[in-house]
């Protein structure tokens, strides 16, 4: 009996037992390794990330969420090369919740984010591919009764020089069998067939997200499940007081109505029923302890903060003194407004429990405390609820929450009912955009002196909301009672300029704030690009000559810059012909990226953005054609947030409820692209967020060169503030 | 009350509120999960599907409005433009999260059968009600600009 058939027989015994039957299969350390299947009949299993099965396909268990960036791509293009193995046998599923195997190495637990998927990963992945090569050649070195040395692997076929040849699946029982090398040896770059190279790679996901295939969490339907909607407060930190379900319960298909901790939940047998059902409920709500500052007051309440001392950030030379006595001086405030993420799947989760063991499954960003926290909730041990991660319909740091409050909320639903009742928890549009967990409303007041046509000084005073004090990923980024990320890219700038001063101020309110693509480079890329552009065109300096003179001990920011402008053919940004250029460059999560935008004023004064030029050094470029993606997309999701987005307060409550009043970039506003991506041999950094800080800034420095301001407050058009 | 209807080629009679919206019931009741929510107001176009041949809004629509029509989901979208378009659409990777894809191609497909060789301006015009928070916008320009020529040729 081979080890094919052994699997197929067992597979066939087992059917729905799930991976323990292929644990059966796996050599000891493998074996303690394995939670679930993968590939469907994986035989081989070598290390916690690749599974080969005896059809040749093989699986890699992706410990990234996969909501677009393109980790599945990414990390099995990482194995693929290491294995030499075919593209078109590779195939990429969610590694289930398990820290101990599937940490992020730069976070210390089990989670995505800070375009960290393949920074983290690179190495990390190659091993697993080498390892798993590695085995395989053993195996068919001892079926052959060659030296493992002369077999040579190839797209997916291993060969000896006498003519001997087989594929992975051929070998994969043979190879389960065999001892786990250790240390591997890597491949040198220069032979590499996958990693950077254009064409070689396709993203494993696309045919099925063109046809309706792929599988997203609100999909979820399984006998006996019940939709579920929540009824939460108007205000944040409202709480409910009382409420009556006799309309509720009236309604054609809900089943019931229960209390929880975040409001009051609406069970029903399908979306409609939960969302009449709750429309019919009446509540009330105290909201005693509610926020209920309006977004204009909130603003001038940061304006009087922005004129007291802060702390101070950031410091050196004498900028006040410098200031003081300076010739021109150049002050410019501006204000960042709430923006909501709204990936287009709401926020949404499927939790099924039987009183002793859980199954929850929902796009899951931060895998680690999403499970410790449901199983907190259902008061189960932690290995008795299992996690399974979805492919979401976008994130853009929503689903990354710090105060874990979808997954405590979807744990409460599924409690509150009671064992044995599947729930599926959806978030509507208007949950969403109301929900709160916004990008927070930042103050930027910024003076700046110009002295000999140099920029002689700089200050910045900073006033916004820390989304990591008091939650317990406070250590990751509070230092000394500062949060890292509402500073960073304007506490260091990339410019030398002998007198500067960075202060912040951290104000207490009651909105739910968080992360939200490229973090706090959101605004201060945008205060610092266009400020620099300000001073530089005080001094009488091109854009472009005016940066590079101040970027010495910046050679990458650099790089980016002079590529950007030889890609545009810069000239200089002054209009031609009604459209006029604007360009910015900056640095975040380790990557850098310069970008040049074409902008004219439109008949209806909205500003158009005709062309973006972007060159991008992320280091060693392992799916150009994903990072040319991300590049577009970071664009075009920066556009129309530093256009369009903003939520607005009105006496405390969210005045945007759906897409018709937090205005989206649509295609007809969407720019032309031209991506350049720097070739680099530093160690690969990430994409997914790093396109976005540039493009606002580099649209405002553009308009300034067509009569207008560069916009003091965001967005550029429809500003309610 | 049973509400009757014809879905990819299939007559189907679901017993719901007449006010229930087609999105829902083909997504709850038909189990056709390929049709999105995103807004529930018409204003993503993710929930885009044919009413006998024409793209619809199917979040806004109730099922009492579609009895007898024929209605066509992602699931069943078939033909020469069907084929080229979600060929285009690998081809040139454009989805990222992917799920407003469904409704962007449901939209592209009927554009290239109204228009076989679209402008710009026509693709402006036929797929600014699909938004896509990913913004992959230019890869749906260039995939339909490359479907139009395959069915050209």
């Amino acid at each position: 009996m081979t080890a094919h058939d052994i699997t197929l027989s067992r597979r066939a015994l087992l059917a729905g037992a799930g991976a323990l039957v292929i644990g059966l299969h796996l050599p000891e350390v493998a074996r303690a390794q394995s939670a679930r299947p993968a590939g469907g009949a994986a035989v081989f299993a070598p290390n916690a990330f690749v599974r080969v099965a005896a059809d040749d396909t093989v699986t890699v268990l992706i410990k990234h969420i996969e909501f677009g960036q393109g980790p599945f791509t990414g990390l099995t293009t990482l194995v693929a090369e290491e294995m030499d193995a075919d593209w078109g046998q590779m195939r990429a599923e969610h590694a289930p919740a398990d820290v101990k195997l599937y940490a992020n190495l730069l976070f210390g637990v089990q989670g995505t984010g800070g375009s960290s998927a393949i920074a983290n990963s690179f190495e990390q992945m190659r091993k697993a591919g080498a390892t798993a090569r590695a085995m395989l050649v053993q195996a068919a070195a001892e079926a052959w009764k060659v030296p493992a040395g002369e077999i040579t692997v190839e797209a997916g076929v291993l060969k000896h020089p006498t003519g001997k040849q087989g594929r992975f699946g051929e070998f994969a029982g043979a190879a389960s069998k065999l001892p786990v090398p250790e240390n591997v040896a890597l491949k040198q770059p220069a032979n590499f067939r996958l990693i950077g190279r254009e064409g070689a790679v396709k993203r494993l996901d696309s045919a099925d997200k063109a046809r309706g295939k792929a599988q997203f969490t609100i999909d979820i339907h399984t006998p006996g499940m019940l939709t579920v909607v929540v009824a939460r407060p108007p205000r944040f930190g409202g709480k409910m007081a009382s409420f009556d379900a006799a309309e509720t319960l009236k309604v054609k298909g809900v089943v019931d109505v229960k209390p929880i901790g975040s409001g009051v939940a609406v069970y029903a047998t399908g979306m409609w029923p939960a969302i009449k059902g709750r429309e019919a409920l009446k509540v009330t709500w105290d909201e005693s302890a509610a926020e209920k500052r309006s977004s204009r007051e909130l603003i001038a309440e940061y304006r009087a903060l922005a004129r007291t001392p802060g702390t101070v950030v950031g410091k050196h030379g004498d900028a006040e003194a410098v200031l003081a006595k300076a010739d021109t001086v150049v002050e410019a405030e501006f204000v960042f407004p709430y923006l909501a993420h709204a990936p287009m799947e709401p926020l949404d989760g499927y939790l099924e429990w039987d009183g002793t063991q859980a199954l929850a499954r929902f796009g899951s960003q931060f895998q680690t405390t999403e499970h410790a926290t449901i199983a907190a909730v259902l008061g189960l041990p932690q290995d008795k609820v299992r996690l399974e991660t979805m492919l979401a319909g976008g994130s853009f740091g929503r689903r990354a929450q710090v105060s874990q409050h979808l997954a405590a909320e979807l744990a409460m639903v599924a409690k509150a009912i009671g064992p044995n009742r599947p729930v599926k928890l959806v978030w509507t549009r208007e949950d969403d955009l109301t929900g709160g967990y916004y990008r927070p409303l930042f103050l930027h007041k910024l003076r700046g002196a110009v002295k000999d046509g140099k920029i002689a000084a700089w200050t910045d005073s900073i006033v916004g909301q820390s989304f990591f004090l008091g939650t317990p990923f406070e250590a990751m980024v509070v230092k000394n009672g500062i949060d890292s990320t509402m500073i960073e890219g304007a506490n260091e700038l990339p410019y030398e300029i002998t007198d500067f001063a960075c202060e912040v101020h951290t104000a207490k309110v009651g909105v739910p704030t968080l992360w939200w693509r490229s973090v706090g480079h959101t605004h201060t890329a945008y205060a610092v690009e266009c400020f620099v552009d300000e001073l530089l065109q005080a001094a009488g300096l091109d854009p472009v000559a005016g940066r590079l003179a101040m970027m010495g001990k910046e050679p990458r920011a650099m790089g980016v810059l002079k590529a950007v402008a030889e890609l545009a053919k810069w000239n200089g940004p002054n209009s031609v012909e009604g459209r006029a250029r604007g360009v910015a460059v900056v640095e975040s999560f380790g990557s850098f990226v310069a970008q040049i935008a074409e902008v004219s004023l439109g008949s209806d004064g909205e500003p158009k953005v005709h062309k973006v030029w972007c060159a991008v050094d992320c280091g060693v470029a392992v799916n150009p054609d994903v990072i040319r993606a991300q590049m577009e997309g970071g664009i075009g999701f920066g556009i129309g947030h530093a256009l369009y987005g903003e939520i607005t307060l009105d006496a405390g409550k969210p005045v945007q409820t759906n897409f018709d009043s937090y205005r989206s970039l649509r295609i007809h506003e969407m720019p032309a692209v031209e991506v350049m991506i720097i070739a680099s041999t530093e160690k690969p950094t990430g994409v997914g967020e790093p396109s976005v800080p540039p493009i606002g800034p580099a649209v405002a420095n553009a308009l300034a060169r067509l009569g207008q301001i560069r916009p003091r407050q965001l967005p550029m058009v429809g500003g309610t503030v | 009350m049973a509400h009757t209807f014809k879905v990819n080629g299939t007559t189907h009679s679901v017993d719901i509120d007449d006010d229930t919206p087609l999105l829902w019931a083909l997504r709850d009741n038909l189990g056709l999960t390929g049709t999105k929510f995103g807004c529930g107001v018409a204003q993503c176009g993710a929930c885009t599907v044919y009413l006998d041949g024409k793209p619809l809004r199917s979040c806004v629509t109730p099922v009492s409005a579609v009895a007898g029509a024929e209605i066509t989901t992602i699931e069943a979208v078939s033909g020469r433009e069907a084929e080229a378009v979600q060929a285009a659409w690998t081809a040139g990777d454009v989805p990222q999260c992917g799920y407003c894809q469904s409704g962007q191609v449901m939209s592209a497909i009927a554009l290239l059968k109204e228009n076989k060789k679209p402008t710009d301006q026509d693709i402006d015009l036929a797929m600014n009600g699909n938004i896509c928070r990913c913004a992959t916008y230019a890869r749906i320009r260039a995939a339909i600009h490359s479907a139009a020529r395959s069915l050209e040729a």
